[in-house]
């Protein structure tokens, strides 16, 4: 028998309650796993086991593998008109707003971030995601190319079929909004593996999608881990596609699997170590903002992160000073506390991960200009930290660290910062910084990513496509970009008149 | 205070109340016309008046503009998001479909089609397309284009701004949302005309608006006549871009005063004369059923109406046979109170109407061509006529060149398929066509040569919002429906960054 998680939330910011049942979500029914094995879901905030949830294996890959290909046949696929899924996934953000408190703080129970950030943003971008790609089931468009007049040449965008999902710990639900929505508004079943350490929300969304009226087999939810049912996954021989995001390590074991199994089709969102150059004539204050919302934004786990801060010598002392000043500021604590900026890091893998490298800029040589730190001692709460005096090939420099862990280098020369920012195998995000109008989008032109903000920093919207240049991944997501990702082109040529 | 409109509807197929302003809608609020006076609007099927509605003047026209381009240039336009955009026309759609068996009937008490088509086809296509133009609102793309690297060349697809839009009587509230749907969702703000004859839905959505949360001033809805309202914003200096739905005739009016006014924009849904093209390798069975919707849907008042019936002489004659008695059923079968459980058909929308349809059929008794079926009057209370069939026409009769919006068909025998193409494109109106064969070569290389807008190929009659819809030639000028009216509605704006030539 699956189990109900309940929990009263109690806090200062919000009072509440959720019951939900933790099995995985298949066919359209909460199961236990094959192995009626179950995963602890741990509170980042505490160390303390939260609650179990039923793990997956690759035996429940197979059983929900034949569920999707079943609704695709009968009940989902284009047996479901554009105008019905989109029906169905605007009643999905409706039922997602109805709950947007629970989801805000089951999130922040989860993954650690603050209740505030989870609503400002994760829940309400989730809900925005998901009602942008309601609007697009309905215009799924083909094209028709003109040939002749004896002939008829069009294409169809025709859905995939069964789509497999990895989304990451860092944004939980939202990651999942970006990956349900261009996949069901195109027609697609989805078999979706949340992280083992971020389940909470995907499987409370399992019931709302069950509500908002999903066909059974359309979205299935497998709780596992990485080397199991992330791996069955990715080299499942019915699944058509698989759509990753994590790091970049693992990124290479799911186009490995795809390419040795049956070639199906992978976009990946990787990692990234992006620049952000702040220029002599950046408006400064501002750049100092932004640059801490750059690194510092959950807590620096944040694909995007502006992890390299690079700094022109005019400015330079100015913005150390205040962009150090600033950081002091942001108060770290409890995820349910009032003022919260930033809560602990998701698990004690990352947290001594992130020690790990900040130990090394020390043994490197680099300065620890703030932090360097741990916060408290009960929970992964980690200070922001400034590093400055670095070398190019210092590891806190060269690789993605995925805390608040900011490293400032001094330039002088436009060339040489461009070429200093790029040379990296990321190309994920970048920002410039510059009120001048030739150099900032000069700037932003030459440098290789697949985003590069102009006067500001992790700035993302449901109708902009985001992804990587290089390392960094393969495909773009969000906006119509999306779509390509879980459409397969048919063309369709009919002989009107030419003669054999 | 402007005065409600309340009425109880009684029915065998709907119980239920409506109330609502039946004042202009002007700037977020309720308001009586600047002269104080007011419109009859009077019920079809009993040629009594149902109420008395505010009427609008040419001076009210300007308050509107006023309002419109103050809200336009504060409120609305860009400086509300897609995202926001959208999320108010999505409102609207639940709204409407949390009203649609009140809005259905209301249609139905004004219009006079019966309240089955009006809750199982206008009222779901209105909320349909709402819907639609909600999910295009934050999709409306401008383009990068590739010049060279010492340049950022992109192009903004801005609203235009205050836009005046003329509906027409046939499906009022379906026509509403064709027009409202992408003129809002691209940002633009309103000034809306419907028919003086069929304003009932059209108030009611008002409110709807209002509770969807558009700011004051976004849609402003003047109810008045075409010779004063219509020709007020048609040639108004302030409005930017007009949509006209309706007559041919007036379609030229419209345009004329665009273009003796600031030329602006113009789109146009005008008439047609449709051909509807049966081959002797149809579905015979399949064939009969969809000509009897292309003729008789909507009392034929639809500019779709598949009204030339051109049948191949291999299967004319059991064409004719199993048509006139499908026909006769409509009749006979289903009852003729609007509010029946089988009504099909009600009456036509005014003694005006009425009298022009009846003028047609007698010309063509006039002209000679033979009355299969009805050809009169049903009834003795308000504008009801049996549906009509004629045969043994000449291409030059007027049953056969000019559009009659009403339930009369005529059946044309045909021998040769390119006479019959040729006799299908012979006519000022290209709106739409169809083609009834079960051989796919002849099938679509008949629709790619028909010089029509929709070319239907066995079906009749079908539209979905995000499928395109206008006509060629004298039938209109562009495209409503599908992502093609979004280009209605916006101005291109192309932006040029130098970023290293030196002059």
């Amino acid at each position: 028998m699956a189990s109900i998680f309940t929990h009263e939330f109690n806090t200062p910011i919000y009072k509440g309650k959720t019951s939900f049942n933790t099995g995985l979500y298949i066919d359209g029914k909460f199961v236990d796993g094959s192995d009626k094995t179950t995963i602890d879901i741990i509170n980042p905030a505490t160390g303390k086991v939260i609650t179990k949830v039923a793990e997956a294996t690759p035996k429940d890959v197979d059983i929900a593998v034949a569920a999707a290909h079943k609704a695709f046949d009968t009940t989902w696929g284009l047996n479901a008109g554009g105008a019905e899924r989109s029906r169905l996934l605007g009643k999905l953000a409706r039922l997602m707003e109805e709950h947007q408190q629970e989801l805000a703080a089951i999130e922040a129970l989860d993954n650690g971030k603050t209740f505030t950030w989870a609503m400002d943003v994760d829940t309400t971008f989730a809900i925005d995601t998901i009602r942008y790609y309601a609007g697009w089931a309905d215009k799924i468009h083909g094209q028709v190319q003109e040939t002749d007049e004896r002939k008829l040449s069009y294409t169809r965008h025709e859905p995939i079929g069964v789509v497999g999902q990895i989304i990451p710990w860092n944004f939980p639900l939202l990651m999942m909004s970006w990956k349900l929505g261009p996949a069901l508004a195109t027609g697609n079943c989805v078999i979706l593996k949340p992280s083992e350490f971020t389940p909470l929300t995907a499987i409370r969304m399992c019931a709302l999608v069950h509500e908002a009226g999903f066909p059974p087999g359309t979205v299935n939810l497998l709780t596992g881990y990485g080397n199991t049912v992330g791996s069955a996954i990715s080299s499942h021989m019915k699944i058509d596609k698989v759509a990753f995001t994590g790091s970049t390590l693992v990124g290479r074991k799911i186009m490995e699997a795809a390419a040795k199994t049956n070639l199906k089709d992978i976009t990946l969102e990787l990692g990234g170590k992006s620049p952000n150059i702040i220029f002599d004539d950046a408006d400064v204050d501002q750049a100092v903002n932004w640059a801490a919302h750059g690194i510092y934004w959950n807590h620096g786990q944040a694909c995007s992160a502006g992890s390299r801060i690079f700094v022109q010598s005019g400015i330079y002392d100015e913005f150390l000073e205040k962009f150090t000043e600033k950081s002091r500021s942001l108060k770290v604590g409890d995820p349910f506390a009032l003022d919260s900026f930033q809560g602990p890091q998701v698990s004690k893998a990352q947290y001594d991960r992130i020690m790990g490298y900040i130990q090394s800029g020390k043994d490197q040589g680099a300065t620890v200009h703030l932090g360097g730190d741990r916060n408290g001692t009960e929970g992964y709460y980690i200070n922001p930290t400034i590093f400055t005096d670095t070398t190019p090939d210092m590891k806190i420099v060269q690789e993605e660290i995925f805390g608040p862990v900011g490293v400032v280098i001094k330039f002088e020369d436009d060339e040489d910062v461009i070429r200093q920012a790029n040379d990296t195998v990321f190309g994920l995000a970048s920002a410039v910084f510059s009120q001048n109008i030739t150099r900032a989008l000069t700037t932003a032109h030459r440098l290789k990513a697949g985003t590069a903000w102009v006067n500001c920093v992790n700035q993302l919207h449901a109708n902009v496509p985001f992804g990587g240049f290089k390392q960094s991944g393969i495909g773009r997501e969000l906006g119509e970009y999306a779509l390509h990702n879980y459409t397969a082109v048919k063309s369709v040529q009919v002989n009107l008149g030419h003669v054999m | 205070m402007t005065p409600t409109f309340t009425h109880d509807f009684n029915t065998p197929v709907y119980k239920g109340k409506s109330s609502f302003s039946t004042g202009l809608y002007i700037n977020g609020k309720f308001v009586e016309g600047s002269d104080g006076t007011t419109i009859d609007v009077i019920n079809p099927t009993t040629g009594k008046i149902t109420t008395r509605v505010a009427e609008a003047t040419s001076k009210d026209v300007d308050i509107a503009v006023d309002a419109a381009q103050k809200a336009f240039d504060t409120t609305w336009g860009l400086n509300v998001g897609g995202a926001g955009r959208a999320k108010m026309l999505g409102k609207l759609a639940q709204l409407m479909e949390e009203h649609q068996q009140e809005l259905s009937a209301l249609e139905s008490l004004n219009n006079g089609k019966t309240f089955s088509w009006a809750m199982n086809a206008d009222i779901p296509i209105a909320i349909e397309t709402i819907r639609y133009y909600a999910g295009w609102a934050d999709k409306i793309h401008g383009q990068v284009q590739e010049t060279d690297e010492k340049k950022l060349t992109y192009s903004r697809h801005e609203p235009i701004g205050v836009v005046g839009q003329i509906i027409p009587w046939n499906f009022p509230l379906v026509m509403m949302t064709w027009k409202i749907g992408p003129a809002l969702a691209t940002g633009n703000c309103i000034v809306l005309k419907p028919s003086e004859f069929t304003p009932l839905t059209a108030l009611r959505m008002c409110e709807l608006i209002q509770e969807a949360g558009f700011p004051p001033g976004v849609f402003n809805l003047l109810t008045g006549y075409g010779s004063t309202v219509g020709a007020a914003i048609a040639s108004h200096m302030k409005i930017e871009k007009i949509a006209f739905t309706g007559s041919t005739l007036v379609g030229r009016k419209v345009m004329e005063a665009a273009a003796k006014s600031n030329l602006k924009n113009v789109t146009l849904e005008l008439g047609g004369k449709n051909a509807n093209i049966i081959c002797n390798d149809a579905d015979l069975d399949q064939a009969v059923s969809w000509a009897v919707h292309g003729s008789y849907w909507n009392h034929g008042q639809a500019c779709t109406a598949g009204s030339r019936i051109f049948v191949q002489s291999g299967i004319y004659d059991e064409f004719l046979a199993k048509f006139t008695e499908k026909s006769r059923a409509l009749k006979a079968s289903k009852t003729w109170d609007k509010y029946g459980p089988d009504s099909y058909q009600g009456p036509q929308v005014s003694k005006n109407q009425f009298d022009r349809i009846m003028g047609f059929i007698q010309s063509g008794k006039d002209q000679g061509a033979t009355v299969v079926l009805g050809g009169d009057r049903n009834g003795t209370e308000g504008y009801f006529i049996n549906p009509t069939i004629f045969t043994d026409t000449t291409p030059d009769m007027k049953i056969v060149q000019e559009e009659i919006f009403g339930p009369v068909g005529v059946v044309i025998k045909f021998e040769d398929e390119e006479d019959v193409v040729q006799q299908a494109n012979d006519s000022p109106f290209g709106l739409a066509a169809a083609v009834f064969s079960q051989n796919i070569t002849r099938a679509l290389t008949i629709a790619h040569r028909l010089k029509a807008g929709t070319a239907w190929v066995n079906c009749v009659n079908q539209i979905h919002p995000n499928v395109p819809f206008g006509g060629f030639k004298q039938s209109g000028i562009g495209r409503e429906l599908g992502e093609y009216a979004l280009a209605n509605y916006t101005a291109v704006k192309a932006v040029q960054v130098n970023l290293g030539y030196i002059m």
